[in-house]
């Protein structure tokens, strides 16, 4: 799929402005607070009906203005549908498909990006939490039913630790706990199924992660990803309850997942918080046979990084049936050496369209260069391809650039 | 702000359910101008539901007598009940007009977030209800959230030991709708409840 034309109101630094795209790559260049990272964020909002840079809707509309407007077409094989959406300040967001009314959440399913962006190096460095994020933000793309599990079992978690610490502070373990069967049920249910989704994921992603980290790092530093699952014992660094590990069993999730959980139940009850389960997992990232975290060099972290992003473009590209995603790489010139730059746009180079923003032009390598939009303080100056004259004072027409399908 | 008595009607029709402050002060509004309207009767009604109405002692369905209708009625399959959360749930069903059996309303569902357990609902009148084995079907009704499926667990655990069919009603696509709009939670579930067709 690709975005023909992009159109935003009120949005962040945006007053107006109209921006045309081309299939293949698009650059959009501008000193830094331009602008660049704000217009590719409404994309990623419409995709994921949620912003990479901040929880609070009301922070991507313009000052002092009561709404932000993000209006975008999407082709995909050959048809064209148009995605509006309105970020309102004292009301509820409001969606538009096809110029009839619909629901915030129905865009993603006409839209889909992949998302580079310099803080993915907390992919490979930062706490389990990201890694868990960027894992299920695949299963929701790949699935968007488990947006519904995963949302239960958050819910169930928070009844179910609300019911421990209540046990806890009243002392009582006898009859207020006569529901905690029946929590345990639904937790090892719906946690089950999250842990078993996550799994067969990260196995997916296995082959494609090591073709994308040696096509990007130029080098095979044998990268792999291991499960770091509670339920089996595992204890992920951001624990902190470390002393506490479930004991290793056999058998089917549910089965360890129950097991995991009837063993701890009295540790539980001294904490008030569930201790096992996949919202305490973990996925180690290791390189010739060390974990990445610690050990790799920034470089082979970026590597890694880049390529958990390109594997798990790779998978969607898989199982689309609206062709490829969307690829935005937010920023990510600047942090690359030379080489690694290189071979990054020759990675992202088969897909329908791949947009690219930049605070210097020449970081960012001439295949990537055929289309570029220069922004300035929340406008666009200027559109068209390379040899464009860059001048601030002239709006050129939109000129679709050439492309590199 | 407005002055004195206009603001305390404003403010106090906001702290209704499902009234926002634009709404209150438009309502206000139509009280105070509209000369055909008389606002006694809606007084009259408000001061006399709280004192006439009460819950039926053997459902816990609103009633305005000690046992609801339905409870009354001895056309009504006295071998089935339905377990419900509210009584607004008794209304959904009766419109139906498939089920022919009594209700019970639990007043809620199992939320430890809003300490609601076991005992805040009306699960221990259930089990009196079902003492003298005229019932043989417990059908439950609560919603399927994460809390109607837990307290629907819960029942179901508690009602095993009795010699009683438990059953729950089935979730899936809504009738007269297309496939291709029902969201994507929906239709998995009705692909996991899929039954065995002839």
């Amino acid at each position: 799929m690709k975005v023909t034309h992009l159109s935003l109101t009120d949005f962040r630094n945006y007053q107006h402005a109209e921006v045309e795209f081309a299939a293949g790559p698009n650059l959009f260049v501008g000193s830094n607070g331009q602008g660049k990272t704000n217009l590719v964020e409404s994309l990623v909002y419409l995709s994921t009906s949620g912003s990479h840079r901040t929880p609070v809707d009301t922070a991507m509309i313009r000052q002092d203005v009561g709404a932000a407007v993000i209006r975008c077409r999407v082709e995909s094989e050959g048809r064209s549908v148009l995605l509006e959406l309105q970020l309102n300040r004292s009301s509820a967001n409001k969606a538009m498909l096809n110029r009839s009314a619909s629901k915030p959440r129905e865009l993603v399913r006409y839209l889909s990006t992949v998302l580079f962006a310099p803080e993915d190096l907390a992919l490979v460095r930062g706490e389990p939490a990201v890694r868990r994020r960027f894992l299920d933000t695949v299963l929701i793309q790949r699935a968007p039913r488990l947006a519904g599990v995963l949302a239960d079992y958050d819910r169930v978690l928070r009844q179910r630790n609300t019911l421990l610490k209540s046990a806890r502070a009243s002392g009582v373990r006898g009859s207020a706990l006569s529901t905690l069967d029946v929590w345990d049920e639904r937790l090892v249910a719906l946690g089950s199924e999250i842990i078993d989704e996550r799994s067969a994921l990260i196995a997916d992603l296995v082959d494609p992660v090591r073709d994308a980290y040696r096509a990007v790092a130029g080098g095979d530093h044998g990268p792999r990803l291991v499960p770091l699952l509670t339920v089996d014992g595992a204890q992920p660094d951001d624990d902190d309850a470390s002393d506490v590990r479930a004991e290793a069993a056999s058998g089917s999730t549910r089965d360890r997942f129950a097991s995991a959980i009837a063993g701890l139940r009295s540790r539980e009850l001294d904490r008030g918080v569930t201790l096992v389960g996949p919202h305490r997992d973990d996925v180690r990232f290791e390189l010739n046979g060390l974990p990445a975290k610690g050990y790799a060099s920034h470089g082979e972290s970026w590597s890694f990084a880049l390529a958990l992003r390109l594997a798990s473009a790779q998978l969607l590209r898989e199982r689309s049936t609206t062709g490829d995603p969307v690829l935005i790489l937010d920023d990510v010139f600047a942090e690359l050496d030379q080489a690694r730059r290189a071979r990054l746009a020759a990675s992202v180079q088969g897909y329908e369209q791949v947009l690219v923003t930049a605070a210097v032009f020449e970081d960012v390598p001439a295949a990537l260069r055929t289309h570029t939009v220069r922004i300035s303080a929340g406008t666009v100056v200027s559109q068209g391809d390379e040899s464009q004259e860059w001048a601030p004072d002239e709006i050129v027409p939109s000129d679709v650039g050439a492309s590199d399908e | 702000m407005y002055e004195g008595v206009v603001q305390d009607l404003i403010d106090e029709l906001g702290r209704l359910p499902g009234v926002g402050p634009k709404s209150a002060q438009r309502i206000a509004f139509y009280i105070l101008q509209t000369e055909t309207y008389d606002p006694s009767h809606l007084a009259d009604v408000l001061t006399t539901v709280r004192d006439k109405v009460r819950f039926c002692e053997i459902c816990g369905n609103v009633t305005e007598q000690t046992t609801c209708s339905i409870c009354r009625d001895p056309r009504r399959d006295q071998t089935l009940i339905c377990v419900v959360e509210e009584a607004k749930d008794v209304v959904a069903i009766e419109r139906t007009r498939e089920f022919r059996g009594l209700y019970h309303v639990l007043g809620g569902a199992i939320s430890p977030i809003q300490g609601v357990g076991p005992d805040q609902l009306r699960i221990r009148q259930l089990m009196t209800r079902l003492a003298d084995a005229t019932v043989s079907e417990i059908i439950i009704a609560t919603n399927p959230n994460v809390e109607g499926e837990a307290t629907a667990a819960y029942l179901s655990r508690l009602l095993q030991a009795m010699e009683v069919r438990v059953t729950r009603l089935a979730s899936g696509l809504p009738v007269g709708g297309d496939l291709e709009y029902a969201d994507e939670v929906t239709l998995g579930r009705a692909f996991e409840g899929r039954r065995l067709v002839g």
